[in-house]
């Protein structure tokens, strides 16, 4: 007799309530075991989560805490990430110099000086210096919050808006884990149990700006965003640039999710019960140096892994030559007129194209083929920086496009792995690239042509 | 290494199972690959006296009827990679709720210690927890330890440390059902003995066969399906 047929026999012995009679057996014993393990010695209930919870889920207060909480943890990244980070462009630019001389001292070839000096040592360096310092502010912070016991709460408060759209009032937390990195929020989605709407969390979840695409948001927000003040007010509009691209980004997970759930994946959202634990006051030490060093250290190893063979490749496509042109510059001249289309360039187009294995890498590449084409300067400060974007005709719309096009535009290569991982479908990896490309496409195009028919620019 | 034994730690959400997995482990976590699932689990060693505990932390679920990937996934490990100590962790100050999962896993394997978390906590809110009378009534060990403060740590390590020996011996008391799903099971039960031998309890099978649970059946057919064709 195989499994199967004594499943049917099974099945047939069996009766509708059957599921209902095991769960009731269950609790009554965990009810007997506990009336007879446990004495409560005093009633002393856990009033402080609850007033807590009135203040942090109340319907007055609860979202603008939210945005507060939010906020604040960009504002301490942004500020907080300032100063390591061109500490660390200071430090390996002059370690550069020493580089250099110690290939010119053992007489290298130019070519072999070119990969692993301007191409290896430069494209690493540079997403060490703009990824460490926010990671390692980032992740802590946001540790801390989720150790306290606030994320169920952010879930609970948004709960009736994915509602609205179709979706599972989860599918905030598995956002929040999508701020650190999509690819593991994509496997975080387990924990909605309904096919439909964790298809929808899998679908969306690159709407939020992951770890690697803070450095490109936050360079260029501070860069043209926030160019004209200084000092603590810049970071401050730095940091309202960046909630505002946040929510923007909230708001298309919104309008996808409604969309999707009216058409491709139609459904009710199902109900759930979703458990707002006690407040507990987190082992502040063990969880900043876990979430520094373990979490910021893969996270900068991965990056470490792609950027270098990417800078590798971008060094080699910049300086071979076909003619009198480069690999390179062959590209960016086809994607050009579709990237001015956009309000971006070719080049642009080119680092995000280069930059499907991780989003970390995209403003590197973007910066090595500016450099690549003549004004070779040394990007010492961000006040260089800024010089070779407007060299190359950059203006503040240039700019919101990157952002909004890096916001939006297709999952990296290890996030899509993970999403063909997780739905087993090729059709559905296919829609989690096609979608965001779409919209990615569409959302600068038409605030380009909008801006320039109005002659704003 | 005849030395290293498997201890996978299954537990409600928020019960302070990762606590407890990295304060045992230190920082020395790794993410490691199993047969079969394209997933990782974190997996970290603990040396004790002369052996090495691996520890699994599975994923934290309120129950294992499968009704969702991960609470899939951490059933799977529990009976079918059969690890060699299953420890449940439970909330101090939610065991009620806590022990429906702890009673569903004495259904499913038999090297099970009840561990017994948060309990600085619960002590402070007036709960006092007999864990005698409740390793009494459970047929394993109940301990209760603070993975926070690290306290209990040695009696937990000492625990899995003696049944892995073979100085204790676990006989986890199972669940009794009203009478017309055990006269279901009585019927059943022996004709899945016959076919799965003793490589999963032939109650638990019957049981979950019973409750229509088709992802078990076809992760049966598809562990044993093949074996049973050499054989």
């Amino acid at each position: 007799m195989s499994i199967q047929q004594l499943y049917s026999e099974a099945q047939q012995l069996s009766t509708a309530k059957l599921r209902d009679d095991i769960v009731q057996r269950l609790y009554e014993r965990s009810h007997r075991l506990c009336r007879e393990g446990i004495k409560y010695t005093e009633s002393r209930r856990d009033t402080r989560t609850e007033k807590l919870d009135a203040i942090f889920t109340s319907p007055i207060f609860g979202f603008p805490i939210m945005l507060t909480m939010l906020g604040v943890l960009f504002y301490l990244t942004i500020a907080g990430a300032n100063i390591p980070s061109s500490m660390l462009a200071e430090f390996f630019g002059s370690l550069e110099i020493y580089l250099s001389a110690f290939f010119t001292f053992i007489q290298a070839p130019d070519w072999v000086h070119g990969v692993l000096v301007l191409g290896l040592y430069r494209g690493t360096t540079w997403v060490i210096s703009v990824m460490l310092p926010p990671m390692a502010i980032f992740f802590p912070t946001f540790a801390l919050l989720e150790n306290y016991g606030y994320l169920p709460r952010v879930a609970f408060n948004m709960d009736r808006l994915f509602k609205r759209v179709g979706a599972h009032g989860k599918q905030s937390l598995t956002m929040a884990m999508g701020f650190g990195c999509n690819a593991a929020a994509v496997i975080s989605t387990r924990i909605i149990e309904s096919p439909r709407e964790r298809m929808l969390a899998i679908l969306t979840n690159n709407f939020v700006p992951c770890n690697g695409r803070w450095g490109t948001l936050i360079v260029l927000a501070s860069l043209f965003m926030a160019a004209n003040f200084t000092g603590g007010l810049k970071s401050l509009v730095t940091t309202g640039v960046i909630v505002g691209i946040v929510m923007f980004g909230i708001i298309v997970t919104f309008f996808v999710s409604w969309v999707l759930s009216k058409t491709a994946l139609k459904g009710v959202p199902t109900h759930y019960t979703l458990e707002l634990p006690p407040y507990r006051k987190p082992k502040i030490f063990d969880t900043v140096v876990r979430s520094s060093l373990t979490k910021s250290w893969s996270v900068l190893m991965r990056a470490v892994k792609v950027a270098a063979p990417a800078a590798i490749l971008t060094w080699v496509f910049a300086n071979i030559f076909i003619g009198d042109t480069s690999i390179l510059m062959y590209a960016v001249e086809f994607l050009d007129p579709f990237g001015k289309l956009l309000g971006l360039d070719g080049y642009i187009m080119m680092a995000f194209i280069l930059g499907l294995p991780a989003n970390e890498i995209v403003l590197p590449i973007l910066l090595m083929g500016y450099l690549s084409t003549g004004s070779l300067t040394e990007v010492d400060s961000l006040v260089d920086l800024k010089q070779i974007f407007l060299d190359h005709g950059w203006t503040w719309l240039t700019a919101l496009n990157m952002m909004l096009f890096s916001l939006l535009h297709y999952p990296c290569g290890t996030t899509l792995l993970n999403i063909y991982k997780e739905t087993k479908s090729k059709k559905w990896t296919f829609l989690a690239f096609l979608i965001p490309t779409v919209i990615a496409i569409l959302v600068p195009l038409i605030i380009t042509q909008t801006v320039r028919f109005f002659g704003w620019l | 290494m005849g030395n290293s034994y498997r201890v996978a730690l299954a537990g409600n959400p928020n019960t302070g199972k990762s606590t407890l997995f990295n304060a045992l482990t230190g920082l020395r976590q790794h993410t490691g690959n199993w047969a079969g699932k394209t997933v990782s689990l974190a997996q970290g060693n603990v040396l004790y006296k002369d052996k090495t505990f691996n520890l699994i932390d599975l994923p934290g679920t309120y129950s294992l009827f499968s009704n969702s990937n991960d609470e899939e996934v951490a059933r799977n490990y529990i009976v079918f990679e059969k690890p060699d100590v299953t420890v449940v962790v439970l909330d101090a100050t939610s065991l009620e709720r806590n022990f429906n999962l702890a009673l569903q896993v004495l259904e499913m394997t038999k090297n099970v210690i009840i561990c017994i978390n948060l309990i600085d906590v619960a002590e402070k809110q007036g709960i006092n927890i007999n864990e005698r009378i409740l390793t009494n009534r459970l047929g394993v060990p109940v301990i209760k330890i603070s993975a926070r403060n690290k306290k209990g740590f040695p009696m937990l390590l000492d625990t899995i440390d003696r049944i892995v020996t073979g100085a204790i011996e676990c006989v986890p008391v199972q669940t009794t059902y009203p009478d017309d799903i055990e006269e279901q099971i009585k019927n059943i039960e022996p004709k899945v003995s016959e076919l799965i031998g003793n490589r999963l309890s032939a109650r638990w099978v019957s049981l979950r066969l019973l409750d229509g649970d088709e992802k078990l059946l076809n992760e049966i057919s598809k562990r044993f399906g093949q074996k049973e064709g050499s054989e």
